[in-house]
């Protein structure tokens, strides 16, 4: 038993609850439907900005970029571009590569003992896999969102839509009837996904081991969210119209509480608005971070371009000078050039002939 | 070394994580895995805080009265000063996929050896001291105040990291260890907690010019040996020039290729191609004992120190009036060539450009810092048609290549060498693409952890390493592990012994040499090792013709 996931589902369910007997018991709409999001909102954004502008005013003293390719060196020598950049552009490419298609996860392996004595390093695609299905299914899910805050619904989200629906999934009896409406792939892909990184945690044992109440917590929220948006959708099937009403309020600053909304939406809104304000004091800040990430965001060519640092500050060192007047005499005797003569001991014989004077 | 399990025993290694969470299972401080502590004269003589007579087995470990306040400023003031650390005490998501990518977790299968946790050491106290929600929630959410067991943990396991950079490469962040346990070393030092291995060679180079205390004129008189020993196999006399004012281009490398075999090989190496330049092409070069120390241990200390043992490297170019600098076969000192050296001391604005004097490359890359790698120098060499080469003499070497990490993953210099080797040698192996280039395992020993008290550490470290040896040396006969890192050279000897008996360990500048004609040569029968070369007496007459 693990304490840790067990609080997080908890909290979720606390969560879950609040919202449902809010508006089903104490008519809480305004609170659920109005205050809160606004809440949450400005939370998000000015947490996120806070933290980014947190971040950026730590300076960067060093270019320790990450090299993971060849260097540019000799003309005749094919250098990577991409995972060694030596150019801007080339940066841009890398962080393209790494923010949209996580590349440094896709080199994944699994390291394994084989017949006692053979390590072997074998692809392991499945983190990279959930994790870029997870990504992408919740980026296509937030941008549909878009119909609830449009009017009239840009022609881009109506073509996602179509596109995420584009795969017919059809269960019709007379109980349950999925697949109409339309099911869209990313809300499913999203619930597998968010379901597989949760049971990665569960029964990879070092992951486990790592993982903390806060790594839960997010995943079960965006469970939550997941679900009851599918639930919404193919099940209890709520008012749409009166839910874009709703939602056409918040963003037009006109907020208003339309009839007949079903409780189900305000705990979405709400789980929606606790992951909002969360974002920014938690790991899910990963998001802003990647951008500024040291390794990964700056070029490579640090010996071709020298890197400023601000707050560089002189050391004490060990001068020459001080080095020679420990072991001149040794050096004399050895026939090593010294930069001065010994002051008053041994004068002539031991110089040699090329040192010279200095001051 | 006594205490040291049998390979057979340590391949035995379980990596599933004990029951207990990690933040109850206390450390363990254990012979043969941690390091001997600072010699408090050698703290003196660099001015380091706190300096003592202690033991990391002791109970008390002698601390300032107010050690939780200077850990916490000293935390706070590096939050402010490096981005990187800032940005990684808060942006990991535990994904887990460095787990098993680190060579100390995969050999020892201590979970705190795991990238991501070792991490967690420091984020835990970050979250405590740093963020007031990560004080409400407490241990659930990963934070915990400092106290005397949780900085014994951070001793140990920052002294359990080779900063080899092998998981920033996995980490979808780029979150970097190697920065983590440089900023918690760093706060080490602050107390006065380091490791004699480290500060000891800080010390000495702080005054001699070196990690290992060589004095100039024993500095010399070991090259002079050296010259010697390249006139018994060759015939030919060498002087190497030291502290030359005025010469073409100032050589640093690390001290211990001077100092110990193999490394010694290589320092051969140099000296015979410098001869061959000079004899051929007028090339000048000196040698420097203020400057004769290309390694930094002070990077395992701390910035600062970092910074004062580097300010040599520019300040003797600048006093000898040379053009520009050559580095040597070395790993972190060519990360802090490569990422600091400019920034710290630059610009060295009193040097040129570096040119090839012989082949009129313009090492563009290194226009700024100045500082030339000498695989890149000799590729260049070669690539040219400037050297005269007779790689057969290496045909008794089966020779694959081990990429050191700093080189690698702090600077990306792959080809160069492999270039190298393929003309000097004509037996070369590579090992399994997932042990080399980016991916390539530390030896086990780095960023100061070659110890000789450490023993059992180092060679579970050095496991994943030496088994992708193995596969080669088991598939393709390799008898010899090519290295450009002198900290490789000192320590994968003992890592082959360990797990791969029967595999030597080279710098490429040795296996250069044996292939290179000097101008007046005897005919050679043996190597630089003075070991016979292959079938020597059926090809005399032909290399009497050649020679």
């Amino acid at each position: 038993m693990n304490a840790k996931y067990i609080v997080s589902l908890l909290a979720v369910v606390v969560l879950f609850l609040l919202a449902y007997v809010g508006v089903e018991a104490a008519g809480l709409q305004v609170v659920f439907g109005i205050i809160i999001p606004y809440l949450a909102f400005v939370t998000f954004i000015t947490g996120f900005i806070y933290r980014i502008m947190d971040w950026s005013r730590s300076a960067v003293p060093f270019r320790i970029t990450t090299t993971a390719g060849q260097q540019k060196s000799l003309p005749w020598i094919t250098d990577d571009k991409v995972d060694c950049p030596s150019t801007s552009g080339g940066v841009v490419l890398r962080m393209i590569l790494e923010i949209a298609f996580f590349r440094s996860l896709f080199r994944n392996t699994r390291m394994k003992i084989k017949e006692g004595t053979k390590l072997s390093y074998q692809l392991e695609i499945f983190l990279w896999l959930g994790a870029l299905a997870f990504h992408w299914a919740f980026f296509t899910v937030l941008f549909r969102h878009l119909r609830f805050f449009t009017n009239p619904v840009p022609v881009v989200v109506q073509l996602v839509e179509n596109v995420d629906s584009f795969f017919r999934v059809e269960f019709l009896t007379d109980i349950i009837q999925i697949g109409v409406p339309g099911v869209y792939l990313s809300g499913l892909v999203l619930l597998l996904a968010v379901t597989y990184l949760f049971l990665r945690r569960i029964f990879v044992s070092n992951v486990k081991y790592i993982s903390l109440a806060s790594d839960y917590f997010p995943l079960f929220l965006i469970f939550g969210i997941a679900f009851t948006g599918v639930l919404m959708r193919y099940y209890a099937k709520i008012d749409v119209t009166a839910a874009k009403e709703l939602t056409m309020g918040l963003v037009s600053f006109r907020p208003t509480i339309p009839e007949g909304v079903s409780p189900i939406f305000y705990v979405h809104v709400f789980f929606v608005s606790i992951l909002l304000a969360y974002f920014p004091f938690s790991k899910l800040m990963h998001l802003g971070g990647i951008f500024l990430s040291p390794t990964r965001n700056m070029t490579t060519d640090t010996r071709a371009r020298r890197h400023v640092n601000p707050w560089n500050y002189p050391v004490k060192v060990h001068t020459y000078d001080e080095y020679e007047d420990e072991f001149r005499e040794k050096m004399i005797e050895a026939g090593l050039p010294v930069d001065r003569q010994p002051v008053d001991t041994q004068p002539a014989e031991a110089t040699p002939e090329e040192s010279e004077e200095k001051e | 070394m006594s205490d040291l399990p049998t390979p057979e025993e340590m391949l035995k290694v379980d990596h599933r994580p004990p029951s207990a969470g990690w933040m109850d299972s206390p450390v363990e401080i254990r012979k043969g895995i941690a390091c001997y502590a600072g010699n408090p004269k050698s703290l003196e003589a660099v001015g380091f805080p706190n300096p003592r007579t202690w033991s990391c087995f002791d109970e008390d470990w002698q601390l300032p009265e107010n050690w939780q306040e200077i850990l916490h400023e000293g935390f706070k003031e590096r939050l402010e000063r490096f981005r990187s650390f800032r940005v990684f005490m808060d942006i990991c998501v535990r994904c887990g996929a460095c787990a098993d990518k680190c060579h100390y977790f995969i050999g020892t299968g201590d979970p705190k050896n795991m990238p991501v946790l070792r991490a967690e050491l420091l984020r835990s106290v970050y979250r405590n001291d740093f963020s007031k929600i990560g004080k409400i929630l407490g241990k659930l959410n990963g934070a915990r105040p400092m106290t005397i067991d949780v900085l014994k943990e951070w001793w140990s396991y920052l002294f359990q990291c080779s900063e080899c950079r092998r998981c920033s490469v996995f980490c979808p962040y780029g979150i970097d260890t190697a920065e983590i346990t440089i900023m918690g070393r760093e706060l080490l030092n602050l107390l006065g907690l380091n490791i004699d291995w480290i500060i000891t060679p800080v010390a000495n180079c702080f005054r001699t010019g070196n990690h290992l205390g060589i004095q100039p004129h024993a500095y010399k008189d070991m090259l002079d040996f050296f010259a010697d020993e390249i006139e018994d196999i060759t015939g030919v006399r060498l002087e190497p020039q030291i502290n030359k004012k005025g010469a073409d281009i100032l050589f640093v490398t690390p001290s211990g290729d001077v100092f110990a075999d193999p490394g010694t090989y290589t320092c051969m190496g140099y000296m015979m191609l410098f001869h061959f330049l000079k004899e051929n092409y007028g090339f000048d070069i000196t040698w420097s004992t203020y400057a004769s120390e290309g390694g930094n241990f002070g990077f395992f200390t701390s910035h600062e120190m970092m910074k004062r043992l580097n300010a040599k490297m520019y300040a003797e170019a600048k006093r000898l009036g040379v053009k520009w600098i050559l580095g040597g076969e070395c790993g972190h000192m060519w990360r802090v060539i490569h990422q600091y050296m400019d920034t710290m001391n630059g610009p060295a604005d009193f040097l040129e450009e570096p040119v090839s004097p012989i082949t009129g490359t313009k090492f563009e890359n290194a226009k700024s810092t100045k500082m030339v790698h000498i695989t890149e120098f000799t590729s260049d060499l070669i690539k040219h048609g400037k050297l005269d080469l007779d790689p057969s003499r290496n045909d008794h070497l089966k020779v694959t290549f081990h990429d050191s990490c700093n080189t690698s993953r702090g600077m990306g210099i792959f080809e160069e060498p492999r270039y190298v080797i393929q003309n000097v040698c004509n037996h070369f192996y590579e090992m399994p693409r997932n042990t080399i280039r980016e991916s390539t395992f530390c030896c086990g020993s780095g960023s100061g952890l070659n110890a000789g008290e450490n023993m059992e550490l180092r060679m579970a470290g050095g496991l994943p390493r030496a088994n992708a040896v193995k596969y080669v040396h088991e598939k393709h006969g390799v008898n010899m592990l090519a290295c450009i890192c002198a900290i490789d050279r000192a320590v994968l000897p003992d890592l082959m012994d360990y797990w791969v008996p029967g595999v030597d360990v080279t710098g490429i500048h040795e296996m250069v040499a044996n292939a290179l004609n000097l101008p007046g040569q005897n005919e050679r029968d043996t190597d630089l090792r003075g070991e016979p070369l292959p079938g020597i007496e059926g090809q005399t007459e032909e290399e009497a013709d050649e020679g």
